[in-house]
């Protein structure tokens, strides 16, 4: 039974997925959101295991002072600091002007945002790797790159200036992206489209049972 | 003499002062009689000069139907437009909405407007089953310096009653169910045939051969794996797929008594993906091996998973990474600090937009559909082995209708793309 009735609830649930999709009539069309409603109130309850394994695991290792215990116990403190802050100001805590917002805009949001800039750095050596010509496909890949880069700065226009204006080189790059580009994305999407509905077939009639553990 | 002198000098200055008075005059007289100069004339939105705008022609052809294809509650209300609107005669229309009574329509009242040009009013705010009836009214409106003067209105037909429904089928999706039928169909057919004993030949897959190599690395060199099953929760079927896939590598590690870790993003990824390991051990017979905090929560924030995964390959230098699952902008971040410490990385992902990132940064890539067929791959079980070859043929169709588009959108013949229009 442990196995029965999550496959039985993961087959009803998957079938009143697909049928909702094409019944708008209450209560089908409202199933979506319902189910969405739910996971999100599941997900919330269970932040509170992630949420304890995260401070069990920094607890431990600073008390066994093991490897980079200095950085499990900043988590630590900045885990305290924002819950205890959070709660402080009770129901308005995201309210401007509180100690909870100030911490969001000047300490969150300038880490994340550090983070999501250090990706430019990561695309230029992914870039560099990428584009090194050691054989056809690579040398394609180098050229095509070159072209779509050159095409979407001026003076890629400017250098072939005297090309008549379809063949210059912002036409050249908006038909790469816009031709083989999308023909490849597309072909990637249809493929992706059909292994999730085999993945979905599959799940729904109870043969893929891995992700409850095991086969 | 000097009389004379005076009465010339005299005579200039009255000169000067009069010469200086009627300038000043010119000058000022029209700032300071200004507010009785005549208003310019009233003018309509044509600039025509007019006391009143001109009544425009109202819009005709007037319909109301019950919006289809949705849960009821909305009627949507289209009209031609206005032979004045091209004109400029027509400054917006104007919704009139009834309740039917039992002899006809009620009072008319505004339930909204749409702009000159416009010619489709989705009414949202209806009861199902009660009797409606409409009307679109015409404005000319006249306006000085941005103020309605006056407003001329014009009104069409009535038209209803109309009533709306909520509908039992989307007949716009009619399509999607054909398709989603012939798939699953094909799929269902080709797992009772694996089923039946039919050998089924799978395509080998380069990243999901290398499983074994990579985890057999980390073993040799006495260093951990690491599985990041993507940022995603339990609701996405990339992170199912990615969590299959630890089945696999985490029953490896288990055997090779290779140390695996597991750093998720979400909760409830992270219960699951501990059953999975748990189970995976056991399947393994190394049961005391498996210990819960292999699998460690770390955060919901995107770009705060990152950071902390970073450092602990920065950190611990692990053999392998495997990155399975959905990635949005942080994949690259991982995947090329993984590349910086040198260790061997198999990713797979969904996201069409960073596969190009895995391929350039990771020895291997499942591509899309490889990651979901990555479960039946590895378990060689024949009934996973049967929806491979039912997706397979599904692909094949797909391929045929595009082939057979490309040729008929050429001849300019668009019955055959039509087939594929979904109406939403």
């Amino acid at each position: 039974m442990r196995r029965e009735i999550p496959l039985l609830i993961t087959g009803i649930v998957g079938i009143v997925f697909i049928v909702q999709y094409f019944i708008p009539h209450y209560p089908f069309g409202r199933m979506s959101d319902w189910f969405s409603d739910w996971f999100s109130i599941v997900a919330s309850c269970a932040i509170l295991l992630g949420a304890l394994n995260l401070m069990k695991m920094s607890v431990l290792k600073v008390i066994s002072r093991k490897g980079d215990w200095i950085y499990a116990l900043i988590t630590i403190a900045c885990f305290a600091l924002i819950t205890v802050i959070g709660l402080a100001e009770g129901r308005d805590f995201r309210d401007t002007g509180t100690g909870f917002s100030w911490l969001y805009d000047y300490v969150y949001s300038p880490l994340s945002s550090t983070m999501f800039a250090i990706l430019a750095f990561f695309v230029a050596s992914a870039s560099y790797r990428a584009f090194r010509a050691r054989n056809f496909e690579a040398t394609l890949l180098l050229l095509a790159a070159f072209f779509v880069m050159l095409g979407r700065v001026p003076v890629g226009d400017v250098l072939t200036g005297f090309l008549p204006e379809s063949m210059q080189m912002s036409h050249l790059a908006t038909w790469i992206m816009n031709i083989p580009n999308t023909a490849g994305q597309r072909a990637i999407m249809i493929g992706i489209a059909l292994g999730l509905v085999s993945t979905s077939v599959r799940i729904i009639l109870g043969i893929e049972r891995s992700y409850l553990g095991g086969e | 003499m000097l009389k004379c002198l005076d009465h010339l000098a005299e005579s200039s200055r009255s000169a000067f002062l009069s010469a200086a008075f009627l300038l000043a005059l010119a000058v000022f007289a029209p700032l300071t009689f200004a507010q009785d100069q005549p208003a310019p004339p009233l003018t309509d939105s044509t600039g025509e000069a007019t006391a009143t705008p001109l009544a425009p022609v109202p819009p005709t052809a007037v319909t109301a139907i019950d919006r289809p294809n949705d849960a009821g509650g909305a009627i949507t209300i289209s009209w031609e437009l206005s032979t004045d609107d091209a004109a400029g005669r027509v400054t917006e229309y104007k919704i009139l909405r009834a309740e039917g009574a039992a002899d006809g329509p009620g009072p008319f009242t505004e339930i909204g407007n749409a702009t000159a040009g416009q010619n489709r009013f989705e009414d949202g705010n209806v009861e199902d089953d009660r009797v409606y009836f409409y009307k679109v009214a015409a404005l000319n409106t006249l306006r000085e310096n941005g103020i309605t003067l006056t407003e001329t209105t014009v009104e069409s037909d009535v038209v209803g009653p109309v009533e709306s429904h909520a509908q039992w089928f989307n007949t716009g999706r009619s399509r999607v169910l054909v398709g989603v039928l012939i798939l699953s169909g094909l799929i269902i057919f080709y797992i009772q045939r694996a089923r039946a004993g039919r050998e089924i030949f799978i395509r080998k897959i380069a990243g999901l051969e290398a499983v074994d190599e990579a985890v057999g690395r980390a073993t040799e060199m006495g260093k951990k794996i690491f599985y990041i099953p993507g940022s995603q929760d339990m609701d996405n079927v990339q992170t199912l797929a990615g969590i299959t896939i630890l089945g696999r590598v985490a029953e490896l590690a288990a055997q090779y008594e290779t140390h695996l870790e597991v750093p998720v993003s979400r909760s409830l990824v992270m219960v699951t993906s501990r059953e999975v390991v748990k189970e995976a051990y056991i399947k393994a017979g190394r049961t005391d091996s498996y210990n819960d905090d292999q699998v460690k929560y770390l955060t919901d924030d995107q770009f705060g998973y990152a950071a902390a995964i970073d450092g602990m390959v920065v950190r611990e230098r692990p053999a392998t990474i495997f990155l399975m699952g959905s990635f949005y902008a942080e994949a690259l971040v991982l995947a090329e600090t993984g590349n910086s410490v040198g260790a061997i990385q198999i990713a797979g992902t969904g996201q069409p937009s960073q596969l190009p990132f895995f391929v350039a940064a990771c020895d291997y890539t499942l591509i899309g559909e490889e990651l979901f067929a990555a479960s039946a791959y590895l378990s060689k079980e024949p009934r996973q082995l049967g929806s491979l070859k039912g997706q397979d043929v599904g692909k094949g169709l797909i391929l045929v209708a595009i082939a057979i588009g490309i040729i008929l959108e050429t001849l300019h013949i668009w019955d055959v793309s039509k087939l594929f229009t979904v109406i939403d």
